[in-house]
């Protein structure tokens, strides 16, 4: 699985950079180091409804350091368990 | 209200503008090209030189530039030959305001006895006078003066050189270094830097709106300092102006130079001495006349072409278009390693041009942010700036003083390149690492600035204190 975040200039002012460390983190926490692929991009076309990721190849928009952990558990765990 | 602090700029601008029109309507056509000359020197009494006719005739010379310029050559800085006005180069001159005083302040001050007072007069004997000017320092009148050409004055390479016969300049290939300096110094507008406008252009248009392929603008640090003495224009409306040209993303090169900082700390600690790499003109400037230094050059791509890099690796269909102060810039794209990054060089004269021809009023419009870059990346823009950032990136690095004690030494201008580049050659240089910046007060002072204001180093600081990640670190992790 391939998730991008964007760290185009909306999103992280929007905190994007927190956004992707803490998934970074918890991928790391659950060992899913070997199956999931955290990478950046420059702007995912979503400027206004940031912060803006994509896991595959659905974006996902309204990101942010509240609701991270739960997108985490239903759209990246649920999938590859 | 013109942008520009003088005419050549605005005429260029002129002529820029309507054949970026032509452009972006599709109608570069050989017929419409020649209707520029009529649109930029309207009927009517000459503004600039001998008649109208003169002026269109180069105009359509302007055109040829602004379409590339002549293919053939490989420089970006060419020469308008009908448009150099052959300035005077008879050196030092007594003027009539010459009162035939009787102190003769220009006889005693001279060294090489080329001063007489004849019939009350003062005469330079040509055959004696070294051209040192204390003459014109010590008089009273003010009645010695000095011709030499602005051009040739102002470029400090050595790389001009007056044809004897037709007068014209001319530039010597084997000692330019593209910095641009004459082209911002000739008074005439009589040497230009080769556009590449009607490139960018076909690049938007052919992306269709970044559904073919993204086109993204990366944006030099001296971005801050342009627009920054107009109070009803903020970066963050250029940023919406840019992206309404068709640019897909705006990002700032400052977090290329982060990335640079970062890496060119390394490349020290395991080299003990370097010379940077980030002004294409300076690293000219030493393959032409310090060839053995040129190991010493980092390694590092420039800012520009750093974060192209990363651009094209995420986005592989992408096209990158830098837009900067920088006419050597135009040059380094044509290097083999930068051309796969960097599609296009624009200048902000060019942006300017740009909206100018989409009718695009910076006044008017909404904010986009621009945060990409840490505070050292920013500070890139003016002199100093990239030695303040490799020492923070040695200090972030944890790298303490007895492991690697930096000593840089930030050159402002190329005069204080060339000193010390003369003082490393010959093993003298007591500092070792050498931020080498062409223009003076770094990229603030490039020639296809906007502005050459002495607050622009201050509006650099002030905007790099903007900057959202406080270290280079936190800066480039995202790339980690
Ligand atoms: S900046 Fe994140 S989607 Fe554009």
């Amino acid at each position: 699985m391939n998730i991008y975040v964007c760290i185009g200039s909306s999103c992280h002012q929007r905190s994007s950079y927190a956004v992707m460390r803490q998934l970074k983190a918890m991928i790391a926490e659950n060992r899913l180091g070997n199956s999931v692929f955290v990478s950046s991009a420059f702007c995912l076309g979503h400027c206004a409804a940031g912060v803006t990721i994509q896991i595959d190849d659905e974006i996902i928009t309204g990101v942010g350091m509240g609701n991270i952990a739960d997108i985490f558990q239903d759209r990246i765990l649920a999938a590859v368990r | 209200m013109s942008f520009f602090d003088n005419n050549v700029q605005q005429l260029k601008y002129e002529v820029l503008s309507e054949v970026a029109k032509l452009a972006f309507a599709n109608e570069l056509s050989a017929e419409k090209l020649m209707d520029v000359a009529g649109i930029v020197v309207p009927e009517g009494k000459a503004r600039m030189r001998c008649c109208i006719y003169k002026e269109r005739a180069i105009v359509n010379e302007r055109v040829k530039i602004a379409m590339g310029g002549n293919a053939k050559k490989t420089n970006v800085v060419e020469v308008l030959e009908i448009a150099c006005d052959e300035c005077p180069v008879d050196g030092i001159q007594v003027t009539p305001a010459c009162r035939g005083c009787i102190a003769h302040r220009c006889v005693n001050a001279c060294p090489k006895q080329a001063i007489e007072v004849v019939d009350r007069q003062a005469v330079i004997d040509k055959s004696r006078c070294v051209e040192c000017g204390r003459c014109i320092a010590a008089c009273s009148y003010s009645a010695i003066t000095k011709h030499t050409r602005p051009c040739v004055n102002a470029c400090k390479a050595n790389a001009l050189a007056i044809n004897k016969e037709t007068k014209k300049v001319a530039i010597k290939e084997d000692k330019c270094i593209s910095c641009g300096a004459c082209v911002y110094r000739c008074p005439f507008g009589a040497i230009v830097d080769k556009s590449y406008i009607t490139q960018a252009i076909r690049i938007l248009l052919e992306s269709r709106n970044n559904a073919v392929f993204k086109v993204y603008a990366v944006v030099a640090p001296s971005f801050a300092s342009q627009y920054a003495a107009i109070p009803e224009i903020t970066i963050e409306k250029v940023v919406t102006a840019i992206k309404k040209l068709g640019f897909f993303s705006v990002i700032e090169a400052a977090l290329g130079a982060d990335l640079v900082a970062y890496s060119e700390a390394d490349e020290l600690v395991e080299k003990g001495f370097l010379t940077s790499s980030c002004c294409p003109a300076f690293v000219q400037y030493i393959q032409k006349n310090f060839a053995a230094l040129e190991e010493h050059v980092s390694r590092n791509l420039s800012p520009m072409a750093r974060l192209a890099k990363e651009i094209k690796q995420r986005d592989p269909y992408g096209k990158v278009i830098f837009i900067g102060p920088c006419i050597a810039k135009k040059a380094e794209r044509q290097l083999a390693g930068v051309k796969d990054l960097v599609d296009c060089v624009l200048t902000f004269e060019e942006l300017q041009a740009l909206l100018n021809a989409k009718g695009i009023d910076l006044r008017a419009l909404e904010e986009t942010p621009l945060n990409n870059a840490s505070f050292f990346g920013r500070i890139f823009a003016r002199t100093g700036g990239l030695s303040e950032a490799v020492v923070q990136a040695l200090q972030e690095k944890e790298i303490s003083r007895e492991q690697f004690d930096c000593k840089p030494l930030a050159c402002n201008g190329i005069a204080e390149c060339k000193t010390a580049l003369l003082k490393a050659n010959k093993r003298l240089l007591a500092e070792n690492f050498i931020e080498g910046m062409i223009c003076e007060g770094g990229c603030i002072g490039g020639p296809a600035c906007l502005t050459h204001s002495s607050k622009d180093r201050a509006f650099v600081d002030s905007y790099g204190q903007k900057a959202i990640e406080k270290t280079i670190g936190d800066a480039v992790a995202v790339f980690e």
